[in-house]
């Protein structure tokens, strides 16, 4: 995407001056963990089956809990946005909790409720034999948990600025306001909504806290890399740096393919 | 726009206490393992009131992260690890020496209360129909757990290896799993809901408590060191689960 050449125009200092202090802020903790890599056993490190094993499963579970924050957190979104309910307020609330919440207090909450004495997951346990904490399907629970928010603030945003009167006119034409909203909304917010994705997919492939309460720590089964890194740090620093520097370079590699083709605004 | 940037800026600083003050000299900074949270405060508070000026606080957190704070230049006075490994590491980095050892710890099963499952030892364990919480090899509590279990021959596939031991225990407490390999002094903090099962490999895997005034530190540090020798700290430490050093 190149911008047209636009006119020169001085820009001004007040803006400037915190917008490279703020990036200076974001990227030094970046350039930090540059400086400090052991790269010399960068290969030997991505070479170990471990790391791959927790790479994969971070990019399997991370891509699983994306789908799960749209397939819920996109009719959430517009309820909220085009549906006009007692309570709006406080659901728009609610839908903002996990982000609030510790991520560790946020896996107890989940045990409370799908864990094998919880108000769901005992029922579970007792009809299907079926158990959420410890498994792989447990850390798609703990992640789409933590980013479902960043999915529906997006859509919502989105469904907000969208030209409302597209809507009516499709149902001046007869359509129904499904159809409505497969064949007019949602092209129309399709780039809020690859960006509440790709959001929900970061700050699911950086979980740390819920999974961990959540899921437990298992190798191949429950350790996604972010809890491959943390136990890393207990006994070495560089190991931990390493990993640390494989999940970023993946995430950024995949999010900046991403992005020219689907989440370029209009 | 700008008098709104220059108020929050000011509400910023203001909120988190940016003003840089001096310090007092006669406080102590003990940054100690998380295991020792309830003895400390105990302790430090019978320090104070044992020596009229002076003034500890602590700073309780993972003794990995504690010994990485401390060689990152944290203002410590007193390190007090729950391992030697990483008493070594502080010690190898040049910033104290001659550590002593205060306390020791040991590991217990950690069951629910009332027993349910009917554990009663470390192989009963393997049962696969289990569900068990031990605590990473990384930390100290899984190191333990590794060696007992090995003094044990006994092969465990538990359902976690859970990133510290309150963490552990907290699986337990929340019914998670029917035990976990935890310390002593966690299920004695921890309330009616857990039971603790002493098993004898246990022996094996005994962890040394170790602390030592930092280099740099003045007097009252050296004598918060010497005073988690006396009877009095040992006292607290023993009513919390801890053993006295051999």
């Amino acid at each position: 995407m190149r911008a047209a050449p636009r006119r020169r125009r001085r820009v001004p200092a007040a803006l400037l001056v915190p917008a490279i202090a703020g990036l200076a802020f974001l990227v030094l903790p970046l350039i930090g963990l540059l400086v400090r890599a052991p790269w010399s056993t960068m290969p030997q490190r991505l070479a170990e089956p471990e790391v791959l094993q927790a790479l994969w499963l971070s990019l399997r579970t991370a891509t699983a809990a994306t789908a799960v924050c749209l397939v819920f957190g996109v009719p959430i979104a517009w309820l909220l946005a085009r549906v006009d309910f007692p309570g709006r307020g406080l659901v728009r609330a609610l839908v903002t909790v996990p982000l609030v919440l510790p991520p560790v207090v946020g896996g107890v909450a989940l045990l409370l409720v799908f864990g094998r004495g919880g108000l769901i997951g005992s029922w579970m346990e007792d009809t299907f034999g079926i158990g959420l904490p410890f498994t792989t399907a447990g850390v798609v629970v703990a992640m789409a948990f933590v980013a479902m928010p960043f999915l529906v603030v997006s859509v919502e945003g989105a469904l907000r600025g969208a030209d409302e009167r597209y809507e009516e006119a499709a149902a001046t034409l007869g359509a129904g306001r499904w159809t409505a909203f497969t064949r007019v909304t949602l092209p129309l917010i399709a780039p809020g909504v690859a960006a509440g994705a790709v959001l929900s997919w970061a700050r699911a492939l950086g979980e740390f806290g819920a999974t961990i309460t959540f899921a437990g720590n298992f190798p191949g089964r429950t350790q996604t890399m972010p809890i491959a890194v943390y136990l890393a740090l207990e006994t070495d620093l560089e190991a931990a740096i390493v990993l640390s520097l494989i999940l970023l370079a993946v995430s950024v590699v995949v999010l900046a393919g991403l992005r020219d083709r689907w989440t370029a605004a209009p | 726009m700008k008098r709104t940037a220059a108020a929050l800026t000011a509400l910023a600083l203001a909120l988190t206490g940016c003003s840089g003050g001096g310090d007092d000299s006669e406080t102590i900074h003990v940054f100690a393992a998380a295991s020792l949270t309830e003895t400390f405060e105990r302790i430090g508070a019978d320090f104070e009131a044992d020596r009229p000026g002076a003034d500890v606080e602590f700073n309780f957190a993972g003794s990995s992260s504690l010994a990485a704070q401390i060689e990152q230049g944290a203002p410590a006075d007193v390190f007090a690890s729950a391992s030697p490994v990483n008493m070594g590491s502080v010690v190898e980095a040049g910033y104290a020496e001659d550590p002593v050892t205060f306390a020791r710890n040991r590991l217990v099963i950690a069951v629910p209360a009332g027993d349910p499952a009917g554990i009663a030892s470390l192989s009963d364990l393997a049962d696969p129909a289990l569900r068990v919480a031990v605590c990473a090899a990384a930390v100290p509590c899984g190191a333990a757990a590794e060696t007992a279990l090995a003094e044990a021959g006994i092969e465990l596939t538990p359902a976690t290896y859970e990133s510290d031991v309150k963490a552990t225990l907290a699986k337990v407490t929340l019914g998670e799993v029917d035990a976990a390999l935890v310390y002593r002094t966690d299920t004695l903090a921890a309330d009616d809901e857990v039971e603790a099962v002493d098993f004898p490999e246990a022996a094996a895997a005994v962890n040394d408590y170790e602390a030592a005034a930092l280099d740099g530190a003045g007097a009252p540090a050296a004598e918060f060191v010497a005073y988690l020798g006396s009877e009095a700290a040992l006292a607290v430490l023993i009513d919390a689960g801890f053993e006295a050093p051999s």
